[in-house]
């Protein structure tokens, strides 16, 4: 039932994606995710649709899935569509009621609804092809310079990565307790929405009881294993950078610098 | 009453790449009054196959027929059905929530739409029958025992009186003498309601003895079909292959085989093993 959810989820397969150094994969990101906010026009958007189709290639991850995680957040896409396509001043197209739709509303929804859409593409192939706890230790290092002014990087990435494990069997077991309660007759789907969120309490008691558990046990089993925080602490695979994370690096730097030149010197070309 | 499973199978995330058979093409009977145990290792399909006898899972292949009405059907109620089929999940403590014992063994009943005071009295009932005692009956449930909790979650079921009555695995994590009562418990229920049960277990000294019929499942196909007694004497080592054991008396019993003795091979309680030992003695 609750299995549906591919926002965040790990996708198994062999691909070089996969095997990038986490690193790389957290950089390139951040970079792709700036760079969409780099140009206005067009000719951007090829850029950065060519780098994205590529990415995807190479992840071997099925579109499908992708774009499975796309149907969380369709309602707000929607909104945002719908409030530039409306709100946006300009020249008038068509016009009911109170309501006109200008030339420059459609191309700023347009504009708006891909750059959401590949954001959250873009962020979703991360995810997709990293493990929880690969991505956890990536952002560890990566931050750990921020550990010299104490800030705690070990202990927000072990939170982190406690936080991710535990998301799926928190599901598995808001299943099962779902389908118990179903069993006695409990009803979560019909009525208004007050009679629902009463009739959620014989699911979320149940839930947080073995939460609170499971948190419990996991902490004394930590204890009992000396855990005693990030100093002194060794990993069993450090993370090591490769050549191909080296190549990694120098094609992100290409495509920025792609993104930025290309979209400016084909409009001085098209000017002239 | 009677439950017939025709043919049914199951995948996990189906259509996509982690697609995995948990039951596959199973079929079987459920008569009046019988006392079935279905046994199979963990990950064998078990629990998935229960869960389709009330409709918590839908099938994907094959049909399941009560009372001669196919439960498949788009148009059969199926938040009625439930209550018909009762069934006991595995730790079936987890899902406790009320603040007294009383008024969680009132929710199944009271989800029947029923009165407030048939409610109360079924609540009562089903709480005497598996023993706990008034005293605890305005406690929070969370400071009972084990064993009481795992009653009082029996009880839950119970008071929506079933027509047949299923339990995942009711003995898992319990100390030998909650076990014990458990199995008892069980044993009584089934006498004194007179409702087809069963009972889900992966050992087989918990049905043996007792299950008129007994299922026998292994990588989520039902490979056995047949009392307790003919298992056991016909396929001993195709059992312990799949990681299932015998139970202790007959193993007693084809180890003496073994020497020459000859001990009878269908022995499984510890009286009828008593009995052979001393025949063979005599
Ligand atoms: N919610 C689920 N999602 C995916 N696979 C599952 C799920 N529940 C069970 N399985 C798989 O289905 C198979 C049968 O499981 P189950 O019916 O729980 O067996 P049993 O009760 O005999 O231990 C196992 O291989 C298990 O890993
Ligand atoms: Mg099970």
């Amino acid at each position: 039932m609750l299995r549906d959810i591919t926002l965040g989820q790990y996708y198994q397969t062999e691909s070089v994606l996969h095997r990038l150094d986490p690193r790389v994969k957290l950089m390139g990101t951040l970079v792709f995710l700036i760079s969409l906010f780099l140009f206005q026009n067009f000719t951007g958007y090829i850029v950065a649709t060519l780098f994205l189709v590529s990415m995807i290639a190479l992840s071997r991850v099925p579109v499908s899935f992708m774009f499975k995680g796309l149907k969380a957040v369709i309602i707000l896409l929607m909104i945002t569509v719908l409030i530039n396509l409306f709100a946006t001043p300009g020249e008038t197209v068509v016009s009911f009621w109170k309501l006109t739709i200008t030339k420059e509303g459609i191309y700023t929804a347009l504009f708006m609804m891909f750059r959401l859409i590949y954001l959250i593409i873009g962020s979703s192939i991360m995810t997709l092809t990293t493990t929880p706890g690969n991505l956890t230790d990536g952002m560890e290092k990566a931050l750990s310079p921020l550990s010299h002014i104490r800030v705690p990087v070990h202990e927000i990435a072990m939170m982190m990565s406690i936080a991710l494990s535990f998301i799926p069997i928190l599901l598995d077991e808001t299943d099962k307790i779902m389908k118990a309660q179903m069993a006695r007759g409990a009803d979560f789907e019909s009525g208004n929405i007050f009679r629902r969120v009463k009739n959620m309490v014989p699911l979320l008691v149940p839930l947080f009881i073995s939460a609170f558990r499971r948190a419990n046990d996991l902490a004394l089993a930590m204890e009992a294993r000396c855990y005693r925080g990030g100093s002194g602490r060794t990993k069993m695979k450090p993370l090591k950078y490769h050549l191909r994370d080296l190549a990694g690096y120098v094609i992100l730097a290409v495509y920025l610098a792609a993104i930025i030149v290309v979209p400016r010197v084909v409009d001085k070309i098209f000017v002239q | 009453m009677s439950l017939i499973v025709n043919h049914v199978s199951y995948y996990y995330n189906r259509n996509t790449a982690m697609q995995s058979k948990a039951v596959d093409d199973v079929s079987f009977v459920v008569q009046d009054g019988e006392f079935i145990g279905l046994i199979g290792q963990t990950g064998s399909g078990k629990s998935t196959l229960v869960q389709h006898l009330n409709g918590l899972i839908k099938t994907q292949e094959g049909q399941i027929c009560f009372n001669g009405e196919d439960i498949t059907d788009s148009d059969f109620d199926l938040r009625a059905f439930r209550s018909r089929v009762g069934l006991v999940f595995q730790y079936p403590e987890h899902q406790l929530f009320e603040e007294d014992v009383f008024s969680d063994v009132c929710f199944g009943p009271r989800n029947l739409g029923l009165t407030k005071s048939e409610v109360e009295l079924r609540a009562y009932e089903a709480l005497k029958q598996v023993g706990i005692a008034d005293e605890s009956f305005y406690q929070s449930p969370f400071d009972l025992s084990g064993g009481e909790k795992r009653r009082v979650a029996i009880a839950g079921v119970l008071a929506m009186k079933p027509e047949v009555l299923i339990l995942d695995e009711p003995t898992a994590g319990l100390d030998p003498r909650g076990r014990d009562e458990i199995l008892s418990l069980i044993r009584k229920l089934h006498d004194q309601n007179n409702i087809p049960i069963i009972l889900v277990s992966h050992s087989m000294d918990d049905v043996a003895e007792y299950a008129v019929s007994l299922l026998v499942m292994h990588d989520g196909k039902l490979v056995y079909d047949d009392s307790p007694r003919n298992v056991f004497a016909e396929h001993r080592t195709e059992l312990e292959e799949m990681g299932l054991s015998v139970p202790e008396v007959n193993k007693i019993m084809h180890l003496l085989r073994e020497k020459g003795i000859p001990a009878p091979a269908d022995a499984i309680t510890i009286k009828e093993g008593v009995e052979a030992c001393l025949e063979i003695l005599r």
